[in-house]
C-alpha cells in the first residue's frame, strides 16, 4: 500500500522538476536572446561611431561619384581640372602623383601618402547613410570587404593619412574627423567580433 | 647626402631629404632651365620628369627621388630634337617664356603616354598656367608634335 501511495508523489516531482527545467531553459534562452540582441546594437552604435570618420571630408572627397576628387571641408571640386582618369589615379599626363607624394609636404602644402589615388566609382559613397553605407562596404559588388578585411585596410598609409592630414599652403592645418585613429580601430575590431552588424538607418 | 640620376649623370646632394626636388636642382645642381612660380603645386612652371612621368617639383621630396630617373628641360634632349621642342619652334609658342620649360616638360609626359592626344585629353593632363596666354599655341603645338612623334 506505502508503496502505491509514493507513485503519485514521485510523479509529481518529477513534473515539478521537469516544468523547472522547461522555465529555467526558457529563461536561459531568453537571457542568451536578449545578450544577442544586446550585441547586434553595441555593434550597430560602433558602427554608427566609425561612420563619422568615414563620412569626414578627408575621407568622402576621395570617394567620390564623380569624374574628379573633391577637396576642402567643403568639398568642393579638385582645383586644376582635375579628373579622375582611367584607372582612378588621374589623367594621362597629369596623375595624382604629379602632385602628390608619399607624405604631406611642409614646402608646398601638397598632402600625401603612399599610393594616393581615388576610391573606384563602385566605393562612392556620397548621399549615403551610415546604414547604407555599412551594407556598401559588405558588398563585394560595391568594393566591400569580409569582415577580416577591414583591419589590414584601415592600417594602410592612405587610410592612416585622414588622421594625421597636415597643413595647407598657407599652414593651416586640415581638420582629422573626431574620433583618434586608436579609438577607430578599436571600434572596426569590436564592431568585426559583433558580426559586422549594419544599422537600419 | 642623397645620390641623384638627373638626365642620365650621377648627382650626389647634401640636402635634407624633405627639400623640394626643385630647389636642388636650381640650387645645388644649377639647373635653372626649372622655373619656381608658384611653391604650391598649382602652376606647373616647376615640371620636371620623375621615371618619365610628370612630377611638379616644387612639392617634391628630394628623398623620393632616391634611385629614380630625373629629367629636366636640360635632358629633355641634347640638340633641342625632341618632338615638343621642334613643335615648339615651327609654332613660335613662348612669349616671355617663363612658364614653357614646365609646359614643354608636361606635353612632353602627355606624349608618352597618350601620342595622339585629343583637346579633351589635352585640357585634363596640361593644367600648367601660362601668365601671358599662350594657350592657343600650345594646343596647336601639341597636335604639331603629336604629328612629328608619328
Ligand atoms: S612652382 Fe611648382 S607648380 Fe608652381
Ligand atoms: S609665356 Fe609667359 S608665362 Fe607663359
Amino acid at each position: 500500500m506505502s508503496k502505491d501511495k509514493s507513485v503519485p508523489a514521485i510523479r509529481q516531482l518529477c513534473v515539478g522538476m521537469a516544468v523547472s527545467i522547461v522555465i529555467a531553459t526558457g529563461a536561459v534562452v531568453s537571457v542568451q536572446n536578449a545578450a544577442a540582441q544586446n550585441r547586434l546594437e553595441e555593434g550597430r552604435e560602433e558602427f554608427r561611431q566609425m561612420a563619422t570618420v568615414l563620412q569626414h571630408p578627408r575621407c568622402m572627397n576621395c570617394h567620390v561619384r564623380a569624374d574628379f576628387p573633391r577637396q576642402g571641408d567643403d568639398r568642393r571640386r579638385h582645383s586644376m581640372n582635375v579628373t579622375r582618369g582611367p584607372a582612378d589615379r588621374g589623367a594621362p599626363g597629369l596623375h595624382c602623383s604629379t602632385c602628390h607624394q608619399s607624405s604631406n609636404q611642409a614646402a608646398s602644402g601638397v598632402p600625401g601618402a603612399p599610393d594616393w589615388h581615388l576610391a573606384p566609382l563602385r566605393m562612392a559613397w556620397d548621399g549615403l547613410s551610415a546604414g547604407e553605407l555599412c551594407r556598401a562596404l559588405l558588398d563585394p559588388a560595391r568594393g566591400g570587404m569580409k569582415p577580416n578585411q577591414f583591419i589590414p585596410h584601415f592600417q594602410t598609409g592612405l587610410v592612416r593619412w585622414a588622421f594625421s592630414p597636415g597643413a595647407g599652403p598657407h599652414g593651416e592645418m586640415r581638420n582629422a574627423p573626431a574620433v583618434p585613429y586608436e579609438r577607430f580601430m578599436a571600434l572596426t575590431r569590436e564592431w568585426v567580433e559583433r558580426g559586422a552588424p549594419c544599422p537600419d538607418q | 647626402m642623397i645620390k641623384l640620376n638627373v638626365n642620365g649623370r650621377a648627382a650626389t646632394v647634401d640636402a635634407d631629404p624633405d627639400t623640394p626636388l626643385l630647389w636642388v636642382l636650381r640650387e645645388h645642381l644649377g639647373l635653372t632651365g626649372t622655373k619656381y612660380g608658384c611653391g604650391i603645386a598649382a602652376c606647373g612652371a616647376c615640371t620636371v620628369h620623375v621615371d618619365g612621368g610628370a612630377v611638379r617639383s616644387c612639392s617634391f621630396p628630394v628623398g623620393e627621388a632616391k634611385d629614380r630617373k630625373i629629367t629636366t628641360i636640360e635632358g629633355l634632349s641634347h640638340n633641342r630634337s625632341h618632338p615638343v621642342q621642334k613643335a615648339w619652334i615651327a609654332e613660335q609658342v613662348p612669349q616671355c617664356g617663363y612658364c614653357q620649360s614646365g609646359m614643354i616638360m608636361a606635353v612632353a609626359a602627355l606624349l608618352a603616354e597618350k601620342p595622339r592626344p585629343t583637346d579633351a585629353d589635352i585640357d585634363a593632363a596640361i593644367t600648367n598656367i601660362c601668365r601671358c596666354g599662350t594657350y592657343q599655341r600650345i594646343r596647336k603645338a601639341i597636335h604639331v608634335a603629336a604629328g612629328f612623334s608619328q
